[in-house]
């Protein structure tokens, strides 16, 4: 039923048409309505045999899901940034035991400094955690992906990260089409565990294991990622099959047939490139995009089969990681590692903390990698004045105080408003 | 694609009226995309919000910078922010106030635009009066759909009751006609 619908509000109806019979969350920005809206459902009745469960810190949602997949239900939890990190330790649990639970991450930087605004910092710390992580670009593929996720998850018993741009994907309202309740079953079948705590079969979950098996232990986990590789499309293709559109798949390839340039990103952002594109395209400039929605597991062969042909690939990415650059661009580079005449590969920061992501700046990014491509990462929009006040102030100044503070200070009153009308200037 | 741009303060509703917005555009058979300015929200505080509407699927997700109509739901925020920043040279303004364009010295800005596209409603006293409250969003959608004629005051009171229970969807549909017939009147 086509629907004009909050984000969270369409996942939540989504998560509710799976049939999750355990939920458990703790609220965090902007993750909170999707379990808000859930908690209603079951409170209602509009959502049946299923126990939502309030717990008191995120470690403990992710603890009793773990517990709750254990004993064979179907388990849900929900959150974003530190919340994924104070979980950190039960994540790795979770993909170690093979627990098929999936989780939506409404992606968030993460402090310090603090910051409540989208980036994709959060699912980057986990992205080596053993979950796979599958990035949505609208609402309505983020609605199906919690879909194909319980499929995938329980498939492999290993559990599934939705991950969702916060604010911009979550809070925005726009049309959806929510599918009907028979149509996800017939999609879904009812959970049958691989592995269950059962007091009248006792088994243990969760032994000590050596070196005698401990490699075999995380091949067999990396192995199963592979496997992923091969399911997810086949669950996309029939998801259109049942559904008729198409949502998730490994990648998604726009205008990259005769491309020169070829552009990765994932989430939202890829819209804006999509319509920054088709305007770039119309000026006679050879380019296109690979939208990736699987991050774990990297696609590499898919990956690959779509770029090698460019001469240029322009990663863009919401993320850093801090002395490196951009995780994304890593792993794309390994996408073309020992690829004869491989195209080159760009690094695009792009977004960070909530920074909007304009087309005026992605035309100026992109073109210039045209004409005059870089090494290293380039920091879209960076406003290098601040950043040059403030290193020469650290350079005379000893005691030259908190970074944040001070680049706040130069900025001024006014600033976060000021921000929204100056980003396509 | 019509591009609105909202501004008000925390607790005007500025972020509602967006949604509403879209919801209304959305049972015109027409795509919508509403979403806030995701600024730590506090009552008082400079508040935008955005509603894209189109024919065919939006894809993009940038803040709203070269708006088609500005809708104001405090006037004081002149005084605070830009708001006029990127309006379009054929684009509608439309504030909430009891005094005139003249009075609140926005001669500068209105006369950049075509004739009868810039236009104050005193949405807060017809909210008032309908409401009980100096809620102007859903006044001011109805002045909207008068001045700009995109959207249909039918659809823009479908929204509203699709959104409140039925006592304050009734009072807020009361605002929203009045406003949109004080509009329609002007000259």
């Amino acid at each position: 039923m086509l629907k004009q619908i909050e984000g969270s509000r369409a996942m939540a109806e989504a998560i509710g048409l799976c049939r999750p019979e355990v939920i458990c969350a703790y609220p965090i920005t902007p993750q909170t309505h999707i379990v808000e809206g859930l908690g209603e459902m079951v409170r209602t009745g509009d959502l049946k045999n299923c126990e939502f469960i309030n717990v008191e810190s995120e470690f403990a949602a992710l603890s009793v899901a773990i517990g709750a997949s254990a004993a064979g239900a179907r388990a849900y939890t929900a959150t974003a940034s530190q919340g994924l990190l104070y979980m950190a330790e039960a994540v790795y649990n979770a993909s170690g035991l093979g627990l098929p639970i999936v989780m939506t991450l409404g992606n968030r930087a993460i402090g310090a400094p603090i910051n409540i605004w989208n980036d994709h910092s959060d699912a980057m710390s986990m992205s080596d955690a053993g979950w796979m992580q599958l990035f949505a670009e609208t609402n309505q593929e983020a609605a199906d992906l919690h879909i194909q996720a319980f499929r995938l998850a329980e498939e492999l018993s290993m559990p599934v990260m939705v991950c969702v741009d916060g604010f911009i994907l979550t809070h925005a309202v726009e049309r959806v089409d929510i599918p009907a309740q028979a149509d996800v079953d017939a999609y879904l079948p009812p959970f049958e565990p691989v592995q269950v705590l059962d007091p009248k079969a006792p088994i243990s979950i969760g032994a000590m294991v050596g070196p005698e098996a401990f490699t075999e232990v995380r091949y067999l986990q990396h192995y199963k990622q592979t496997l992923a590789l091969r399911l997810i499309p086949e669950f996309a293709a029939e998801f259109r099959k049942s559904f008729g559109r198409d949502s998730g798949g490994l990648l998604r390839a726009y205008r990259t047939e005769d491309a020169d340039l070829i552009v990765v990103a994932m989430g939202s952002v890829n819209g804006t490139i999509k319509d920054t594109i088709d305007e770039m395209r119309a000026d006679g400039l050879r380019i296109g995009l690979v939208t990736l929605v699987s991050f774990r597991p990297f696609p590499t062969a898919a990956l690959r089969e779509k770029l090698t042909r460019a001469r240029d690939i322009v990663v863009i990415e919401k993320s850093l990681a801090v002395g490196m650059g951009g995780p994304l661009a890593n792993n794309v580079d390994l996408a073309l590692r020992n690829v004869a005449a491989a195209p080159q590969v760009h690094s695009i920061i792009a977004g960070l903390g909530g920074r909007p992501i304009t087309r005026a700046s992605l035309h100026r990014a992109l073109r210039r990698a045209f004409v005059q491509p870089w090494e290293g990462s380039h920091f879209l929009d960076l406003n290098e004045e601040i950043v040059a006040k403030e290193l020469h102030h650290v350079r005379k100044v000893r005691r030259s105080g908190p970074t944040a503070e001070n680049l706040l200070r130069r900025l001024g009153q006014g600033a976060e408003v000021a921000a929204v009308l100056e980003a396509a200037r | 694609m019509f591009q609105v741009r909202f501004h008000g303060r925390g607790g005007q509703g500025v972020v509602t009226a967006a949604e509403l917005l879209s919801v209304a555009a959305f049972r015109e058979q027409r795509h919508a995309q509403a979403f806030p300015s995701f600024g730590s929200e506090r009552t008082g505080a400079p508040v935008v919000s955005f509603c894209r509407i189109d024919d065919k699927e939006i894809r993009l997700r940038e803040p709203i910078v070269e708006p088609d109509a500005l809708i104001v739901q405090d006037p004081t925020l002149f005084k605070a922010v830009d708001v006029f920043q990127g309006l379009k040279a054929d684009g509608y303004l439309l504030i909430n106030s009891n005094r005139s364009i003249g009075e609140l010295h926005l001669d500068s800005v209105t006369s950049r635009l075509p004739a009868g596209h810039a236009l104050t409603v005193p949405a807060s006293e017809i909210a008032q009066r309908h409401v009980g409250r100096p809620l102007p969003n859903a006044a001011l959608l109805g002045a909207f759909a008068a001045l700009v004629g995109l959207i249909d005051l039918k659809s823009v009171t479908a929204a509203i009751r699709e959104a409140f229970p039925e006592k304050i969807a009734a009072a807020n549909i009361a605002a929203a006609t009045a406003a949109h017939a004080a509009v329609a009147r002007a000259p």
